[in-house]
């Protein structure tokens, strides 16, 4: 019996029960993310989508890097991997690699995967890793205390921009597309029910997977710039987000308090890391060559 | 546990110290690496790269050694045993998850062939100035173990013990080559798997609910390990952490963690003892050396020798932990230490600290790019003796 259907059974007979439970560290809560933070609920959201996809539990792993969102993989309930920071990808692909029939998700946030690990990033996408990646951009580093990050827009003030950014941002689905991603979407902590939906479509596909999630940073990013509070922050996605599926990713980066583009912008076919190396071994060395990581027929 | 016999060439071959390195890897059981180029040390990873497909396992040259210092330990935490190849600049860069793989004890072989520094330094010729670099080079305190072979031969032999050492203790090893142990062609005989005795990672036998990560007892402060997957739904930090691997940032739960990271390896150095000695019985002088420059010293004593002094010869094949012991006792008996080493005076740090100022410490210092002249060795041998 598969333990999502475990869950629903036992969901079943216990109405009050948050269905996300069985999926955190109940004895780690409370989490140290700030009253109106998002990563929390883009984290409800992730479990949310474990459940729809089926997935077993036990071969789910998460990896985190450093940072407020960094956090997350101590608060799930599965084999849960905090690296150092910038370096959850390069982990990840170790342990895909190592054990092919994990499913490895790295969880983490823009400073960490962009600036520190942006190169990790090129080449993952590059070389199609079988990973997801979701990178919840909060335009800041949080836990060091609201730095300016590669994602900040040009214009709001942080504690090392204190007149105001004056330097460009990443547009992150851009860079995913252009690296390779065979999947990239971007929500917000607005869109739950589109960003478990993406989530869940992302797990039960191959290849390296990349979903945004723009998340209010109400301590410190709403707060130095006049933001208001997370609700406020959340109003403004409700109010500015356009659903352009499919859109062209160069035409979706993300101005101070603009319009904000979501939905789904790549979904496609390419070979994984692994299945390359396979094919191209099989090929080259014929009968002296085993593939790797793949299961005899029938098992 | 006997190695698996697809990773093992035996047979005698006319291979350098390098290759000689990869192949005691295969034998180990190595069947992951992550690696990125870096002279002198790149044949290792060329070797490997051409001998996986057909033993089963993978390579991939990551973007950097920041990566593949890390995506070894993923590979590590998936089940395998795995290695680390770089030198000097590439060890700069790797001193991160140096750090990372002693605070999560995450067993794995780290290669330094070591090369002429600072920065680029001198990147096809030969320096042993990498040796304080591993033991203080990660920030906080920690402990290593490290060998070093001073052939093709002992590559081979000394990367099978690194490995084993490594699960033993579930701490970084390192395989200290130099650049002309690594480039030196010799003979070196691979025995049949059956007679390579290979140690398995410390499985646990718990099942998941009464298996706790970091939980050790009072006689044996190496934890039992799982890999991802198994449904043990582990937490693995860098951050401080309590037995059951969760963040605990605080005073009491670091005074226990590094104290025991540190003595799981201290309290062992007697275990960890692993020197060549010669003639080191009635010595007046005892040569101290490791790696390539044992071999240049070996001819120095011997021209001393030749002149009617009694010299020792101590060689260190685990460099790390320092055999302090070892080093005051025969301190009691000698009038002096002569300690060459191809960098500007670093092991000489730890003879001196362990003499205490009882007897005479003489550093061979040598900036690298080449090894000792014997004669250099010999007039300091001399100048001790008198």
């Amino acid at each position: 019996m598969s333990e999502s259907l475990d869950l629903r059974l036992a969901l079943a007979e216990t109405e009050l029960e948050n269905p996300v439970l069985p999926y955190l560290r109940q004895d780690r809560i409370p989490h140290i993310w700030c009253p109106g933070c998002g990563i929390g609920t883009s984290v409800n959201c992730f479990c949310r989508a474990l459940t729809d996809s089926g997935l077993d539990l036990n071969k789910v792993a998460i990896v985190s890097g450093i940072g407020c969102t960094g956090r997350t993989a101590g608060y799930l309930n599965l084999d849960s991997f905090h690296t150092t920071h910038g370096r959850a990808i390069p982990f990840a692909t170790g342990l895909k690699l190592g054990n092919p029939e994990l499913n490895v998700v790295v969880y983490s946030g823009d400073g960490d995967l962009f600036a520190i690990g942006g190169n990790h990033f090129f080449h993952a996408a590059r070389r199609n890793m079988d990973i997801l990646v979701i990178c919840v951009n909060n335009f800041t580093y949080g836990m060091t205390g609201g730095q300016v990050a590669p994602t900040t827009p040009v214009g709001p003030t942080q504690t090392t921009m204190p007149l105001g950014n004056f330097e460009s941002p990443f547009n992150l689905p851009f860079i995913a597309d252009a690296c390779g991603a065979t999947y990239v979407s971007r929500w917000t902590v607005y869109h739950v029910r589109q960003l478990a939906k993406a989530m869940k479509e992302a797990l039960g596909k191959k290849g390296f997977r990349f979903i945004e999630v723009m998340s209010p940073c109400p301590t410190l990013y709403s707060r130095r710039n006049r933001l208001g509070d997370g609700v406020d922050q959340v109003k403004y996605y409700k109010e500015s987000s356009v659903i352009k599926n499919g859109a062209d990713t160069k035409d979706i980066g993300l101005g101070f308090q603009g319009e904000i583009v979501v939905g789904k912008f790549v979904d496609r076919e390419r070979p994984t890391w692994l299945e390359s190396m396979n094919d191209h071994f099989s090929h080259v060395l014929g009968d002296q060559f085993t593939p790797y990581g793949v299961k005899p027929e029938g098992e | 546990m006997k190695a698996d016999p697809k990773g093992v060439l035996s047979g005698v071959h006319f291979i350098d110290g390098d290759h000689a390195a990869c192949e005691g890897a295969l034998a180990a059981g190595c069947r992951f690496v992550a690696g990125y180029p870096i002279t002198p040390s790149t044949e290792i990873v060329e070797r490997f790269a051409a001998r996986i497909p057909k033993v089963g396992g993978v390579f991939i040259q990551m973007e950097d050694e920041l990566a593949a210092s890390i995506a070894i330990q993923g590979g590590v935490w998936a089940g395998h045993k795995v290695m680390n190849v770089t030198s000097g600049p590439g060890l700069s860069l790797m001193m991160e998850h140096l750090g990372y793989a002693a605070m999560t004890e995450t067993p794995c072989v780290w290669v330094d062939v070591q090369r002429g520094g600072p920065s680029t330094g001198l990147p096809t010729l030969p320096a042993q100035a990498d040796m304080m670099q591993i033991k203080w080079g990660s920030h906080g305190d920690y402990e290593i173990i490290a060998l070093s072979p001073n052939s093709p031969q002992e590559c081979f032999d000394l990367m099978i013990k690194a490995f084993n050492l490594s699960e033993e203790y579930r701490c970084p090893v390192f395989l200290m080559m130099d650049e002309v142990v690594g480039h030196m062609t010799e003979r070196v005989n691979i025995p049949p798997a059956d007679q390579i005795e290979i140690t398995d990672r410390k499985w646990t036998t718990k099942k998941p609910g009464e298996y706790k990560a970091y939980a050790t007892t009072s006689e044996d402060l190496v934890p039992e390990m799982v890999k991802a997957g198994d449904g043990y739904r582990i937490h693995v930090t860098g951050l401080t952490h309590d037995e059951r691997g969760y963040p605990a940032m605080d005073v009491p739960n670091q005074a226990k963690l590094i104290p025991r990271l540190l003595n799981k390896i201290r309290n062992n150095t007697e275990q960890l003892l692993d020197v060549r000695m010669d003639g080191c019985d009635d010595a007046d002088v005892i040569v101290m050396s490791f790696g390539i420059t044992s071999r240049v010293a070996t001819a120095a004593i011997e021209a001393a020798r030749a002149k009617g002094l009694k010299v020792g010869n101590l060689r260190l094949i685990i460099c790390w932990p320092f055999p302090v012991k070892l080093i005051q006792q025969l301190a009691e008996k000698v009038k002096a230490f002569v300690v060459p080493e191809l960098n500007m005076g670093q092991m000489v740090l730890e003879v001196r600290k362990a003499v205490e100022g009882k007897v005479k410490v003489i550093s061979v210092p040598h900036p690298g790019g080449t090894v000792h002249e014997p004669e250099t060795i010999l007039e300091q041998i001399i100048e001790a003796a008198r």
